[in-house]
C-alpha cells in the first residue's frame, strides 16, 4: 500500500447519520471479482436517476444533478464530512474501495461503524472521528464557501482550514503508523510465523475438537 | 465483591486466542474457523495468488455460495452471467486453494450463518470470522464471532490470525419473560429501538437474563445475528444445556469421548459472576410487543399498536419520503405488496413453523403480489417438507423456494421493484436493500405471515 501523505483537498458535506454501506456501494456492484473500478458507482442510487447495472456505460446514465458529488467543485472532493455511524451495515470492503477509487482520502464523521472503520486503514483512507461541536463548526465553514478546502496532516494529527484554524484529532498509534508506512500487514504477521505455529500446537492439544 | 480474576465471556475467549499481545493495544488473535462466501472472497484469493501465499490451515476454512444463487430452477444453472462468474470463481478458488466447500447443488448448501451451526462447524469457545457482518450470529454458541473485510479475509487465509483491538464489553440483561407470541426478532428490534443503531459501536454485547435463558438456540441466533444492527461487531450468549444439546450428533461436532471432553470446556464458557462490563443495560421482557420498522434504519421501529412518530417528519424527512409514509400513520394501516420469509435472521425451522402456524388453512390476501418462503438451508427445507410445512405455505399462496440469501439483499433475481412495500423477516431496511426504490419493513416470521393474510400489518392474534 502507498504511504499516507499530508494533503489538501475539497470537502464535501454529507450531513446525514447512518450512511450505510448499501448506500455507499449498492449490491449489484459486489458481483465484480476485481478490487478496482468501483468509483463511478460510489453512492450509485443517490448519484444517478436510473437503476444502475454492472458493466453499463456510465457516461450514458441519467445523473442526479442535485447530488453533491455531482456538483462542481465537489466532484473533485477528496474529503467527506458526515454524521454519526458512517459505514454501518455490511462488511463489504467494496465500500472502502469505491470511496478510494472516487478519490476520497479522508472521511470526517461523528462516529464510524467498526468494520468499515477497519476497512479504511487497509485501503489508505483516513477515518477521523470528531465530536459534534467540531463537526458542526466544519459544516458551517463549509456552507460559507463555494469551495471549502482543508489540509489533513496525519503525522501531527491535525486538520487545518481557513489558513490557520486547526482541529486536532485522535487516532490509534498502531493504525496511524500502518497508514504512514503503507504496511503490508500479512507480511508483518508472517514474521511471527514461529510464534503462531507454537501457539497453534498448544491450542490443538488443549482443544483437539477445533481441529477436526 | 469485585474480583480481579473475574472475566467476561468475551475476555475468556479473547485471552485463550491471543498469540501475541502488543503494547499498542492490538493483539494477534488466532482464528479457529473461517467461513467464506462468493461475494467478499474473490479479491482475497486473488491477493494470495499475487503474493504466492497459501492458506495456513485448510481444514479451518469452509465456503458456500449463498448471496448470488437462484432460489428456483437451480438445475438450470445461474442465468445472470456476472453472478455466475462470481459463484464459479468461488468454486475454482476452493479447488485451487484446497478449501472445504458446499457447492450450490450440495444437499446441505444454505446461507453461511445458517449452515455453520447446523453442521456443527460452529463450536463454543471458538473464534469465528467471515467476510460478512452477520457473522455475529455464531455468538449464540458462546463463540467470539465477527465480520471482517476482504483484506482481513486474505489475512486469515494466509496467517490463521488477525490483528485486532479488544472491544469494550456491554451486558444486556433481559429480565422477566416475553408475552405470548413475542419472538426473539421482536426482542432484538425492541433493543435496537432502545439503544440505537450506533449504541453498540466499539462494544461486543453479551445477552443474558431469564428471557435469553428461556430462548431456543434458534431464537438466540436471531438475537446475535442482529447485534451488528445495534452497531456491535459481536454478540455473545453463554453456553448452557441447550447449546450442548443442539450440537450433539451434528455432522462436524466431536464424537463420543471427544464430545464429553469438549462439553467440560464448553461449560466454562460464561461470564464469571463478578465480572465487570463497561456498560450494563436492563430490559424488561414483558415490555416487548410485536415490532415493525417504519423507516430506513432498524432503529426506526415501533410496535404493532404504534404509529409513525409525529416528530419523524422533522427528524427523518428523507426516510419518510423514501418509505412513502407520513407521520401519524398507524402501523396497522400500512398495506403490503410483497412478503419475504427468509434470511440468516429468520429462516430456521422454528421460524418456518411459526409462520406456517399463522397461515394454516388461510389464503394470502389478494392484494399481495408475491409471498415467498426461502428456507435457510437444504436440511431445513427437507425438515419443513417432512413436517408438511411446504404444503401449508403453498396452499396459502406462498412460493416455496430453494435456500439462499434471496431477497434479504436482492443480489439474485428476487427483489422489490421501485415503490413496492415488503414485510420482511430479514435484518436491514436500508434504502435499496431489497431492490432499488423498494420499501422494507422488518418483522418476525409470525408478523410477516399475518401481514400476508391481512394484506396489511396486523396483530398475530387477529390474523
Ligand atoms: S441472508 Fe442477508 S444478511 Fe444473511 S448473509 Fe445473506 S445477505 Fe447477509
Amino acid at each position: 500500500m502507498v504511504k499516507y501523505k499530508t494533503f489538501k483537498g475539497i470537502v464535501a458535506p454529507l450531513d446525514k447519520n447512518n450512511i450505510d454501506t448499501d448506500a455507499i456501494i449498492p449490491k449489484q456492484y459486489l458481483k465484480s471479482i476485481s478490487r478496482t473500478g468501483f468509483g463511478v458507482n460510489l453512492f450509485d442510487e443517490w448519484r444517478y436517476l436510473d437503476n444502475g447495472q454492472p458493466g453499463q456505460d456510465h457516461s450514458k446514465r441519467k445523473v442526479n444533478t442535485d447530488f453533491i458529488l455531482n456538483k462542481k467543485p465537489y466532484n473533485q472532493s477528496s474529503i467527506l464530512l458526515a454524521g454519526e455511524n458512517f459505514g454501518c451495515g455490511s462488511s463489504r470492503e467494496h465500500a472502502a474501495w469505491a470511496i478510494k477509487d472516487f478519490g476520497i482520502n479522508a472521511i470526517i464523521a461523528k462516529s464510524f461503524a467498526d468494520i468499515f472503520y477497519n476497512n479504511c486503514f487497509k485501503n489508505g483512507i483516513l477515518p477521523i472521528a470528531l465530536d459534534e461541536k467540531d463537526i458542526n463548526t466544519l459544516l458551517i465553514e463549509c456552507s460559507k464557501l463555494k469551495e471549502f478546502k482543508m489540509t489533513i496532516n496525519l503525522i501531527n494529527q491535525v486538520i487545518i482550514y481557513n489558513a490557520d484554524d486547526k482541529i486536532h484529532f485522535n487516532i490509534d498509534p498502531y493504525q496511524k503508523n500502518a497508514l504512514l508506512k503503507g504496511l503490508d500487514e500479512i507480511g508483518q504477521t508472517l514474521e511471527d510465523k514461529d510464534l503462531i505455529k507454537s501457539f497453534e500446537k498448544n491450542h490443538k492439544n488443549e482443544y483437539p475438537w477445533f481441529f477436526k | 465483591m469485585y474480583n480481579m480474576n473475574s472475566k467476561t465471556l468475551y475476555d475468556k475467549i479473547w485471552d485463550s486466542h491471543c498469540v501475541k499481545s502488543n503494547k499498542n493495544g492490538f493483539d494477534l488473535l488466532y482464528i479457529d474457523r473461517h467461513y467464506i462466501h462468493e461475494v467478499t472472497s474473490p479479491q482475497a484469493f486473488e491477493g494470495l495468488r499475487i503474493s504466492k501465499r497459501k492458506p495456513w490451515r485448510s481444514s479451518s476454512n469452509f465456503a458456500v455460495p449463498d448471496h448470488n444463487i437462484p432460489t428456483k430452477d437451480r438445475d438450470k444453472g445461474i442465468a445472470d452471467p456476472i453472478s455466475k462468474i462470481q459463484v464459479d470463481t468461488l468454486e475454482e478458488n476452493c479447488d485451487n486453494f484446497d478449501v472445504n466447500k458446499f457447492s450450490m447443488n450440495h444437499p446441505d448448501q444454505g446461507i453461511v450463518h445458517i449452515i455453520g451451526p447446523e453442521q456443527g462447524l460452529t463450536l463454543p469457545g471458538m473464534t469465528i470470522v467471515c467476510g460478512d457482518s452477520h457473522t455475529s450470529t455464531h455468538g449464540a454458541f458462546g463463540t467470539l464471532a465477527f465480520g471482517i473485510g476482504t483484506s482481513e479475509v486474505e489475512h486469515v487465509l494466509a496467517t490463521q490470525c488477525l490483528i485486532q483491538k479488544r472491544s469494550k464489553t456491554m451486558l444486556i440483561n433481559i429480565n422477566g419473560q416475553l408475552s405470548n407470541g413475542i419472538t426473539a426478532k421482536d426482542l432484538i428490534l425492541y433493543i435496537i429501538g432502545k439503544i440505537g443503531t450506533a449504541g453498540g459501536n466499539g462494544y461486543s454485547i453479551e445477552f443474558g437474563g431469564a428471557v435469553i435463558k428461556a430462548l431456543s438456540m434458534e431464537g438466540r441466533m436471531t438475537i446475535c445475528n442482529m447485534t451488528i444492527e445495534a452497531g456491535a461487531r459481536a454478540g455473545l450468549i453463554a453456553v448452557d444445556g441447550k447449546t450442548i444439546e443442539y450440537l450433539r450428533n451434528r455432522n462436524f461436532t466431536p464424537s463420543d469421548t471427544d464430545f464429553d471432553k469438549a462439553v467440560e470446556h464448553w461449560k466454562s464458557l460464561k461470564s464469571d459472576e463478578n465480572a465487570t462490563f463497561d456498560k450494563v443495560v436492563n430490559i424488561e421482557g414483558g415490555d416487548v410487543q410485536p415490532m415493525v420498522t417504519w423507516g430506513t434504519s432498524p432503529e426506526m421501529v415501533t410496535d404493532i399498536n404504534g404509529s409513525i412518530p409525529l416528530e419523524a417528519g422533522k427528524i427523518y424527512p428523507s426516510a419518510l419520503q423514501y418509505m412513502g409514509l407520513t407521520p401519524g400513520t398507524k402501523i396497522r394501516d400500512i398495506k403490503l405488496d410483497k412478503i419475504f420469509i427468509g434470511s440468516c435472521t429468520n429462516s430456521r425451522i422454528e421460524d418456518l413453523r411459526a409462520a406456517a402456524e399463522i397461515v394454516k388453512n388461510k389464503r394470502i390476501n389478494k392484494s399481495i403480489k408475491l409471498a415467498m418462503v426461502v428456507p435457510g438451508s437444504g436440511p431445513i427445507k427437507r425438515q419443513a417438507e417432512n413436517e408438511g410445512l411446504d404444503e401449508i405455505f403453498l396452499s396459502a399462496g406462498f412460493e416455496w423456494r430453494d435456500p439462499g440469501c434471496s431477497m434479504c439483499l436482492a443480489m439474485n433475481a428476487d427483489r422489490l421493484n421501485p415503490g413496492e412495500r415488503c414485510a420482511s423477516t430479514s435484518n436491514r431496511n436500508f434504502e435499496g436493500r431489497q431492490g432499488q426504490g423498494g420499501r422494507t419493513h422488518l418483522v418476525s416470521p409470525a408478523m410477516a405471515a399475518a401481514a400476508a393474510v391481512a394484506g396489511h400489518f396486523t396483530d398475530i392474534e387477529s390474523a
